[in-house]
């Protein structure tokens, strides 16, 4: 296998040959329609967001608070299916991004592990970010994932145990998603005090790049969490931006957040 | 996991916390500790003499245990004759099997130093449980329930009020049981430091299925030592409704290691599983992963959850506990689907046979001991666990039946279905 594929781990290299951290924006494929969603990641790309974390719908996503809830719920309502968040990685690629999916356990096994891990690839996709699939339960996940160079990325939370941020680092490839609290997601006025110790923690368990997201939405929450980690995480924020105000207050937003990771003291 | 060892034997060759290939953990990892922090507590609870005491007592002197076995003679005649026997959990305090889970898993709570309990409720039978054993053990107690069953359940939210429970009433996705477990997960993965979470069926993440069933099968223990004195053998078969599926585990877990013994689990079939509309998991689902377990899913062909439907609210779900699950792919137990009407049916005869008004989640059991008559005979001995008396469903079955409850009871309760 010549063809030189980009990776979430080059990203990260590039932020920090730069002395920043990595931008990285969430928005669900297919709101509010499958074109929107995509207008409104080239949006996020042009304007400084790094990585695209690409979100599958699902029925039942007991990790999210009210505002993705009800943009997937829409989602769904529209049509949006597994192929729906396939096509959104294309265009991510196609545009010169590097896309992750997001994804509750479900929908991926239904799809067919192997099958979406293959697809993916095919598609440009570089990781996918599993919120409900302990590793406990990630083996035949985690041999598709490699076998198709797709980074398998986990969570961990405040209320890790050091063994535990071990053992879940020991699978994961790319980034570390560490839970900046313990909740769902939705901003947040203050971004959890627990988040910076939570990183100090996983530092000393892995060389992995680490991310924080849950509640952040504002640049100079972006630029507080920069100083420490390696990743920002926005997710629900610009969910809210677009509801609010179309493709050019998400434009905004991220150009406000990737204003915040390159102010960081670090 | 921590899970060392299994409470009985049916799951040898399982992995920890695992039926076969079903069960497991499928949740945020912020849950993690949390659920290694219940499995380790309970553990050590049955093993400890204070604990299993006090549970005990509160079992024996509180709910009022152990239920009686009434046969039921009148009933059999439209049962070929069978004898029928039905296990009494309608007269426990609450009046439903629920409350066997909620003691335990209440006491759990109180030994794991924490404060404030949560639940889920369909039809609000686990509701007022739980918010009766906070209520007896002083922990403050959440209750989510969907906003569609608080409709039609709306005597129920007032219970769990008057015990001192907050009911949130849910508006996220269909507004049901399904939605009503997602805001619960949501709300403990934020409070889980000083909040358990008391899931009320033998679903979601190891070890919960485990557990919950652990605090049941004092039914299907009471039942096996009840029939071998009346009848002076086992039964043919024992038969129970399956919703998630608590009440039938809790009864087939006394009798699942006699080979001779039939296991039946009767899940709802809505308006018929050929219309779309029912909630049978085995009839019309297929293996997924759902609330925290892989277990049976109703789920379209992209792992979307569908959603069910059901006359009974506590059947309404679009899964069903994982050891179910195994049961029925290792053939021990054998499940069926009975539709609304036939389970009005059984809910009449059982009335009017025996004076006794089931649940109309019960009567789906029952309905299954009808059939289940005509296929093992007249001299066959069959025990249905009677999981819960029909008080809170009145109303819909008024409706159903067509009787006036007068203009005032019926602007109030018109608003259910």
């Amino acid at each position: 296998m010549s063809v030189q594929r980009r990776t979430i781990a080059d990203s990260f290299s590039k932020a920090k040959s730069e002395n920043r951290a990595l931008l990285i924006g969430y928005l669900p494929a297919g709101y509010p329609t499958v074109e929107g969603s995509i207008e409104l990641i080239h949006a996020m790309l042009d304007n400084g967001v790094d990585l695209i974390e690409v979100g599958l719908p699902y029925s039942d996503p007991l990790m999210d608070g009210p505002v993705i809830q009800e943009a997937v719920s829409a989602a769904l309502t529209g049509g949006a299916t597994t192929e729906t968040v396939l096509d959104v990685v294309q265009a991510v690629s196609d545009h010169g991004g590097l896309p992750v999916v997001m994804s509750y356990w479900n929908p991926i096994e239904r799809y067919g592990v192997e099958r979406f891990a293959q697809t993916l690839s095919e598609r440009g996709g570089a990781g996918v970010i599993t919120p409900d699939l302990t590793i406990e339960e990630a083996q035949p996940w985690l041999e598709a994932a490699h076998k198709n160079s797709i980074d398998p990325i986990f969570l961990v939370a405040p209320s890790s145990s050091e063994i535990r941020i071990s053992q879940v680092s020991d699978q994961t490839r790319g980034f570390i998603y560490a839970a900046s609290t313990m909740g769902v997601t939705g901003a947040r006025d203050n971004v959890s005090s627990m988040a910076p110790e939570l990183v100090a923690r996983v530092r000393t368990r892995t060389d992995l790049p680490i991310a924080v997201g849950l509640g952040v939405s504002t640049g100079a929450q972006a630029a507080d969490i920069a100083a420490y980690a390696d990743g920002v995480i926005v997710g629900s924020a610009f969910i809210k931006a677009a509801n609010q105000g179309g493709t050019a207050a998400v434009a905004e937003l991220a150009a406000q957040l990737a204003q915040g990771v390159r102010s960081a003291v670090r | 996991m921590t899970t060392t060892e299994s409470t009985d034997s049916v799951r040898e060759g399982s992995l920890p916390g695992h039926f076969g290939p079903y069960g497991g953990r499928f949740v945020p990892e912020a849950l993690t500790a949390a659920l290694d922090e219940l499995d380790a507590a309970f553990r050590a609870a049955i093993l400890d003499p204070v604990f299993t005491a006090e549970l005990a007592r509160l079992e024996r002197d509180y709910t009022g245990r152990p239920s009686p076995l009434t046969r039921a003679n009148r009933f059999e005649e439209y049962c070929n004759g069978a004898r029928v026997y039905l296990k009494r959990e309608d007269l426990n305090h609450t009046g439903s099997h629920k409350i066997n889970n909620v003691l335990g898993q209440a006491l759990l709570t109180q030994r794991m130093g924490k404060t404030r309990v949560i639940a889920e409720t369909g039809a609000g039978q686990h509701g007022v449980a739980t918010a009766t054993a906070a209520a007896l053990l002083g922990l403050d107690c959440t209750v989510y329930m969907g906003e569609e069953d608080t409709r039609r359940q709306a005597l129920n939210v007032a219970r769990m009020k008057l015990l001192g429970a907050e009911v949130v009433s849910v508006t996220a996705g269909s507004r049901t049981l399904k939605d009503a477990i997602n805001e619960a997960m949501r709300d403990w993965v934020s409070t889980v430091d000083q909040t358990h979470y008391m899931l009320g069926t033998v679903t979601g993440p190891a070890p919960f299925p485990e557990l919950v069933r652990f605090f049941h099968s004092v039914i299907g223990r009471e039942a096996r030592e009840q029939i071998l004195a009346v009848e002076g053998r086992l039964p043919d078969a024992v038969a129970a409704c399956v919703g998630g599926g608590s009440n039938a585990m809790g009864l087939f877990s006394g009798f699942i290691d006699d080979p001779e013994v039939q296991l039946r689990g009767y899940e709802a079939g809505g308006d018929g599983v050929d219309t779309g509309r029912h909630a049978a998991r085995f009839a019309a689902g297929t293996p997924g992963v759902l609330h925290g377990a892989r277990t049976y899913v109703m789920q379209d062909e992209w792992g979307q959850t569908v959603a069910s439907h059901s006359i009974s609210a506590g059947l309404d779900y679009p899964g069903v506990g994982p050891e179910h699950a195994w049961l029925h792919d290792i053939g021990r137990a054998v499940y069926e689907p009975v539709n609304d009407a036939e389970a009005m049916t059984a809910f009449s005869l059982l009335s009017r046979t025996e004076g006794i008004i089931p649940a109309i989640e019960t009567a789906h059991g029952l309905a299954g001991v009808m059939r289940l008559g005509a296929e093992l005979g007249p001299d066959s001995v069959i025990m249905v666990n009677l999981s819960g008396r029909g008080d809170k469903d009145v109303a819909t079955a008024a409706r159903w039946f067509g009787i006036d409850l007068g203009d005032v009871v019926s602007a109030e309760l018109a608003e259910g279905r």
